[in-house]
């Protein structure tokens, strides 16, 4: 109980750093947001004009900085984030529309490269030695070094240019009507292997090569050791004795991955012209629609905060020890 | 720099002088780790060939990768190797010219993040108390935002950002991983009899940190250096990829920018973006390989197996397992 009071502390503090990192950021840099805003609109601008910009982007040089600053949580417990005014709508909404795909996407894609990851580096320790052990964590490494969206120019490349077979873009064809019909479904799922398999690709690695080394020590341990003279069969004592316990640290890496999927959706989408969360924070920053990156900002650290209270409970349910550690 | 030592036929050479010197016995056993395993030997040999190009990038291009033509991309030729890119330069020379750069980019930010994570991590652990907290909890909110978003924001905000911009930002917001395992490292030295004895003869803090506990951290840092390195190449590329940053430096990333924004797949002009984004992912494989190698060298348990080594050890293995088993019963 220790233990979830404390990460839930320290989960809402992480959010209040991170709403104070939006709200202090645009004022500690060079040049205010609303000057390059007024920019955008070409010509002569009205006093009046000036300050409905900045009350927008809730800069109230009549208010002292702290008072903002109360009024901007306030906001945004409330879930107001502002106008985004490239959008043509509120913010809200802009995620609302953008939110679906990326989380569908890097959701899906997360869970198969975590799954499949570990599995491969399960049996890579297992067999060790063997020809699969000598290729894959090599192969792997590299498949970590390349960049996201290179791969994605590359499976763009070969798949829909080259074969045909693949959209090259978008999240659905042009003209497709959203309905849970299969010819719909089937349109969207089209869509999303590209962008999929390359977070697949690059992400992999890192599963596979944490839990090899994980599982290379655990097979050393006695219980292992204990496990195959009960004569258990090999695949019961590599699931249940070794991978069982060499998953633990994977699960807390799941932490730090996070960071690594996000970074790599947002190149993603922007190279599929995904229409997710990442596609919309680039296409704020072309137009330095502040509100809106600002918001985009938030909901992405929501999201990681949320995925990675997830993966605690699972670490928690599947190791008693953190239970009791605290 | 020993790293040119591997290249073949000045070893022997190096064997040769090396006899009564003991720095050079050092590197000798430097290379010798270096060759036997294979993940180094690929690693340092492309390391040494990128750090060659960036150094001299005047002896393998001779044109200008900025200048204005009216051959404006045009296809692979003897004129220019890769074709010419959007404005007319000559894509062969961004990529050579472009090199030095993300070294640049990969090392500074490599050597930044490493240090601003050590006086972090350590002080955290050394001082302990509300510093500790403080420290700590500054370590992991970093971590867990997600940054790749924060560094977008963040660039934003300084327009038309440089090299040196890009090595800020990065070295900003990367320290925190290593910071959180210098922190460990060093929280498990805290009551170690060496330090405790630093304390009784009344040392300060700064030289116990710098004389008594960072020595030992060596490896540790040397592996966040390269992973810190890898981190900067892929994430600088991205953010110049993805047009944050100046459009006219001439990188890797930036090429791959205009590439993108002139759709070459279409166009058929495939060696614009694979060329670059190759460069990119191999020099991220020779930081990676020679991180990993360095990990199997400090870790033997780690490191790859002949077919032959697992039967005996198998041999060894089942042979002591009867043994035990006769002196169980």
């Amino acid at each position: 109980m220790r233990f979830v009071i404390r990460r839930a502390g320290f989960f809402v503090l992480t959010l209040w750093a991170c709403l104070s990192l939006n709200f202090f950021l645009p004022r500690l840099m060079p040049g205010s947001p609303a000057d390059r805003i007024i920019a955008h609109l070409h010509g002569a601008v009205s006093q009046a004009t000036v300050r409905a910009i900045e009350l927008s982007l809730g800069i109230n040089n009549d208010q002292g900085i702290w008072s903002q600053y109360i009024s901007y949580l306030g906001h945004t417990a409330v879930g107001n984030l502002g106008f985004s005014y490239s959008q043509g709508e509120p913010v809200s909404q802009v995620i609302a529309g953008g939110l679906p795909w990326t989380l569908g996407l890097v959701g899906i894609t997360t869970i198969l490269a975590f799954v499949l990851g570990t599995a491969i580096g399960a049996v890579a320790a297992w067999r060790r030695g063997s020809r699969f052990d000598g290729v894959m964590p090599p192969l792997f490494v590299f498949t970590t070094a390349i960049p996201f969206f290179w791969v994605g120019m590359v499976l763009i490349l070969i798949f829909s240019v080259y074969l045909g077979w693949l959209p090259a873009g978008g999240n659905t064809s042009q003209l497709a009507v959203p309905s849970f019909s299969a010819g719909y479904v089937g349109d969207v799922l089209v869509h999303a292997v590209l962008p999929s398999l390359t977070l697949l690709i690059t992400g992999i690695g890192g599963w596979v090569l944490t839990m090899r080394n994980n599982m290379v020590t655990t097979l050393t341990e006695d219980y292992v050791r204990m496990a195959r003279a009960k004569g258990l069969s090999p695949a019961r004592v590599m699931i249940d004795y070794g991978a069982r316990n060499a998953i633990l640290p994977n699960l807390t890496g799941f932490a730090m991955s996070l960071g690594f999927v996000v970074s790599g959706a947002v190149l993603v989408e922007y190279v599929f012209n995904y229409q997710g969360v990442g596609y919309y924070l680039l296409n704020a920053v072309g137009y330095d629609d502040y509100p809106l990156m600002q918001g985009l900002f938030l909901i992405i650290t929501v999201a990681v905060l949320a995925a990675i209270l997830l993966s605690d409970v699972a670490t928690a349910i599947l190791d008693p020890r953190t239970r009791t550690a605290g | 720099m020993a790293i040119p030592v591997t290249a073949g036929p000045s070893e022997p050479a190096a064997r040769l002088i090396g006899a009564g010197s003991r720095r050079l016995t050092a590197l000798r056993r430097f290379t010798q780790a270096v060759r036997a395993n294979r993940k180094a030997t690929i690693g340092v040999v492309l390391m040494a060939i990128f750090i060659f190009v960036s150094l001299f990038p005047g002896l393998l291009a001779h044109q200008s990768p900025t200048a204005y033509s009216s051959d404006i991309t045009a296809a692979p030729s003897a004129a220019h190797w890769l074709g010419t890119d959007n404005i007319g330069a000559d894509i062969y020379a961004q990529v050579i010219d472009g090199t030095r750069n993300v070294m640049i980019l990969a090392i500074a930010v490599g050597a930044l993040t490493t240090a601003v994570a050590m006086v972090i991590g350590v002080a955290a652990a050394y001082l302990g108390g509300v510093w500790e907290s403080v420290l700590s909890f500054v370590t992991d909110v970093l971590l867990v935002i997600p940054i790749f978003p924060l560094l977008i924001i963040v660039a934003t905000y300084v327009p038309n950002a440089g090299n040196i911009v890009l090595i800020l930002v990065l070295s900003f917001t990367g320290w925190s991983y290593t910071a959180r395992q210098l922190r460990s490292q060093a929280q498990s030295l805290r009551n170690r009899d060496f330090l405790l004895a630093a304390r009784v003869r009344g040392e300060r803090a700064f030289y116990v940190i710098m004389v008594e506990i960072i020595p030992t951290m060596t490896s540790l840092l040397l592996a966040s250096f390269l992973n810190n390195a890898l981190y900067a190449v892929l994430a600088g590329s991205g953010l110049q990829f993805i047009g944050i940053g100046k459009s006219d430096n001439v990188s890797w990333g930036t090429t791959l920018y205009w590439a993108n924004q002139n759709a070459a797949w279409t166009t058929g002009r495939y060696l614009w973006f694979i060329v670059p984004g190759l460069c990119i992912a191999l020099l991220g494989v020779a930081f990676a390989f020679i991180n990993y190698a360095f990990d199997e060298i400090g870790n033997p348990a780690l490191r790859p197996l002949s077919a032959a080594k697992v039967r005996k050890a198998a041999e060894a293995h089942t042979g002591r397992r009867a043994s035990d088993g006769s002196r169980a019963s």
